[in-house]
């Protein structure tokens, strides 16, 4: 392990353990916070006891819904936007304004139009992520090298071979980028649609959990959430710096 | 290809070119120019900034069509189509940066269904040629600017262009590497029996290469001065040491002076101003 990563680990694990102490010696009462140990355990238990698993079920396979959608229509998106520069001056302030609206204002709308269930949970979490999808596909686009496509012409490369060959490598990077941010805007989407519009899913029982005073649920499912995302973009990170090195072949 | 006009590899006929500029004004870029290159010949085209020097290369180069005119390369026509056997070099790096060393060599190759043991030999040769037989497995992020350059010529090379044309290669390296670069251009253009179009702002890298220097105008870029070095084939840089030398890049100023001023003064000028 590099320095700053022992580092890095230094300092989470010193602010566990900081919370630990905190709570344990009584600076922070037990009726707000429990030691991260407890959560532990509690979560280990919850999990062996196969309580929630439904709910976990649902909640990931929403926001893998959410997240390959956007990711699949972003792309797509992203490419004709890039295709058609009238367009593309017409909406890019609209693109780098959009994260600027608090979404979740508009709930009762998508209660009105979506009714309350799984699609109004799923169509938020796409909202949210494809349009991190859209604005790291055109800047993707934007920065392949002029030489590479000048490349690809003296090679006589047709545009199918050109998109598929030099393209898509040269803004890999840029689209990876776009990846991980829709699936970090995919599971908030998910989770805090989970809260008001749905009757299962762990946002829910977090939610249901806070509502009924039971701390010990609550923190083991925010444990978990923290865990799932925080295992989700390290196994991304790893596949970023694989793929980077293995395209083109 | 062998005949009357054998010694003729590429024939430049009153080619112009210019861009759309605003919508509606036309931007006079290029030309008309003639010029032509004889096989196995080492030509240099000098000229001030923006003169249209890339523009021609382009168009040479089949990248871009000329207005009018007309360029013929091994006796067909080339418009705006990149014919089989000119490879080109360009200033930017274009190395493609997810691939090694060796597969960027090689990348050519594989799109024209070489055959993978002639590929592996032809990618070898031409990485120890230029040097990059220890990093055929190193990615380009993983080199210095001279040798990703050296990368992009290895990859023109393995294709076996009988006519190479370079956009200032050597234009983002420093001045000895240039040199050096310079000589191994010279040791390629022997080993290769290619013919050469370098393209550069550099009057000794032109005056130190070439077998013939190209003068071109301020935009909109024509020909106005044509130098004959007289080198032997086996040259190297110690020719700079040569009074010849000196007099032919003074000629070179002389005619390249006034045209730079002109394409200063041009920039500091309201575009209305004549001529």
């Amino acid at each position: 392990m590099t320095a700053a990563g022992l580092i890095r680990l230094g300092v989470v694990a010193g602010l566990v353990g900081l919370l630990e102490l905190l709570v344990r010696g009584g600076a922070i009462s037990r009726r707000v916070l429990l030691p991260p140990s407890e959560m532990a355990a509690d979560l280990a238990r919850l999990l062996a006891q196969g309580r929630y698993n439904g709910d976990i079920a649902t909640t990931l396979a929403n926001v893998l819904t959410a997240f390959v959608i956007a990711l699949a229509a972003g792309f797509a998106l992203g490419v004709a936007i890039h295709a058609l520069p009238r367009l593309r001056r017409a909406l890019d302030p609209l693109l780098a304004t959009y994260y600027a609206v608090p979404f979740f204002a508009f709930y009762p709308v998508f209660i009105v139009i979506f009714g309350i269930g799984r699609a109004p949970i799923v169509i938020v979490g796409i909202l949210f992520g494809v349009v991190a999808m859209i604005i790291a596909t055109l800047n993707g686009l934007d920065r392949i090298p002029r030489p590479l496509l000048k490349t690809a012409r003296l090679l006589r490369m047709g545009r199918v071979a050109t998109a598929v060959r030099i393209k898509l490598p040269a803004a890999l990077p840029y689209l990876f980028t776009g990846i991980k941010l829709s699936i970090a805007y995919a599971f908030i989407g998910v989770i805090a649609s989970e809260f008001i519009l749905a009757s299962e899913g762990i946002g829910y029982r977090i939610a249901f959990a806070f509502n009924n005073f039971d701390n010990r649920t609550m923190y083991a499912l925010m444990l978990f959430i923290i865990v799932l995302v925080t295992a989700v973009n390290a196994v991304f990170h790893v596949v970023e710096q694989r793929l980077q090195r293995r395209l083109g072949r | 290809m062998a005949g009357g006009a054998a010694s003729i590899h590429l024939e430049v006929r009153a080619v112009t070119r210019s861009f759309a500029r605003d919508g509606q004004s036309k931007l006079h870029a290029l030309g008309p120019v003639d010029m032509v290159i004889r096989r196995g010949e080492f030509v240099a085209v000098v000229g001030p900034s923006g003169c249209g020097k890339s523009t021609l290369l382009d168009t040479l180069a089949g990248l871009s069509a000329p207005d009018s005119g007309s360029i013929v390369f091994e006796g067909a026509e080339v418009r705006g189509r990149v014919p089989e056997g000119i490879g080109v070099v360009f200033q930017e790096d274009a190395s493609f940066p997810w691939m090694t060393v060796e597969d960027n060599v090689a990348f050519g190759l594989r799109r024209a269904g070489v055959d993978e043991a002639e590929i592996r030999r032809r990618v070898a040769d031409a990485l120890r040629l230029m040097g990059l037989a220890d990093f055929a497995r190193a990615y380009p992020a993983q080199l210095s600017g001279g040798m990703r350059q050296r990368v992009c010529i290895a990859r023109t090379l393995v294709t076996r262009p009988r006519l190479i044309l370079l956009d200032e290669p050597f234009g983002a390296l420093d001045a000895q590497t240039r040199l050096l670069m310079g000589e191994e251009l010279l040791t390629l253009w022997r080993a290769t029996e290619a013919s050469v179009l370098l393209i550069t702002h550099a009057l000794d890298e032109a005056a130190m290469l070439a077998d013939r220097v190209l003068v071109m105008s301020a935009r909109p870029g024509r020909f106005i001065d044509e130098i004959a070095t007289g080198w032997p084939r086996d040259r190297d840089s110690r020719i700079a040491a040569e009074p010849a030398f000196g007099e032919i890049t003074a000629r070179l100023w002389k005619v390249l002076r006034a045209e730079s001023m002109k394409a200063i003064g041009e920039r500091q000028r309201p575009a209305a101003a004549p001529a």
